[in-house]
């Protein structure tokens, strides 16, 4: 049951944080790089002043799959490694924390686009 | 008839540009807002609940941690991603999602995969690699700046 509850809460969330996207995309004309930077600048922040966690505990992958949650581990992986290595983890913490995310982007492209050829439209 | 000087011509221009972007405005479809948030809405919520499928599978099945979980979780949307990016349905998925398949982070994948495969044409090296992070990268340098940013702020919160 609470299975489920968190299910609903996560489709709901990660739901109505996409419609906030799409109302930006449809009355801002912004472009969508712009739109993934905002959304990633707010996780940032939000990790940094600590509710990111209060809302992760929450809604689960809500939060953390759209962009924000990126911006979410960024900040996480600085703070922590500031406060573990002192002053050059603000350097590699944020880097190191989504390494996994980035490397794997990066293979599966790689190998996507090695393997597929672009589709006429 | 008198050639019109430097700011009629711009006053000119303006108003022709105006008449052009209401005709543009007018010719386009249109999808309506409502429909295209309700897309937004539904797949957005489900591929965050994909999203938190995963998550939990991992959890249980491999008995990982929180973090660990979560970062399996997100590689294997990912891969998915990459993969119907280069069968091409995922721009079947992006054009009703809107917003809903573009925020998660498949949005992010498909903004590289896709580019990578559009300039595979152009060379390995000069085509695929190159243009690799175009849409992506703005994401990735503003996300490592801001990072340093907190770091540093947190930083200097633990000097004193």
């Amino acid at each position: 049951m609470e299975t489920f509850l968190m299910y609903i809460k996560v489709f709901i969330i990660g739901g109505l944080l996409c419609v906030l996207a799409e109302i930006l995309i449809i009355k801002t004309k912004l472009t969508s790089a712009r739109i993934l930077v905002i959304f990633l600048i707010v996780g940032v922040i939000l990790e940094a002043i600590g509710v990111f966690k209060y809302l992760k505990e929450f809604a689960g992958a809500g939060f953390t799959v759209p962009i924000i949650g990126f911006g979410s581990s960024l900040a996480k992986g600085a703070i922590e490694a500031v406060n573990k290595e002192g002053f050059l983890g603000m350097f590699s913490g944020g880097i190191f924390k989504t390494a996994a995310g980035l490397g794997a982007v990066t293979v599966f492209s790689y190998l996507s686009a090695l393997i597929f050829s672009p589709k006429s439209k | 008839m008198d050639m019109p000087t430097g700011d009629q011509f711009k006053q000119q221009n303006k108003v022709r540009n105006k008449k052009y972007t209401d005709y543009v405005e007018l010719v386009s479809p249109k999808q309506t807002t409502w429909k295209s948030l309700l897309n937004a809405f539904w797949i957005g919520g489900v591929i965050c609940l994909l999203g938190q499928v995963l998550f939990d599978l991992a959890k249980i099945l491999f008995s990982l941690s929180d973090d660990i979980a979560q970062t399996i979780a997100l590689i294997a949307l990912i891969f998915i991603t990459a993969l119907l990016t280069g069968i091409g349905v995922f721009d079947k998925i992006a054009y009703y999602g809107g917003g809903g398949s573009f925020l998660p982070i498949t949005g992010f994948a498909n903004a590289i995969s896709s580019a990578a495969i559009e300039f595979k044409s152009e060379g390995i090296i000069f085509g695929l690699s190159s243009k690799f992070y175009t849409i992506a990268g703005p994401v990735i340098v503003n996300g490592i700046l801001s990072s340093f940013i907190v770091g540093l702020i947190y930083y200097i919160i633990g000097l004193f």
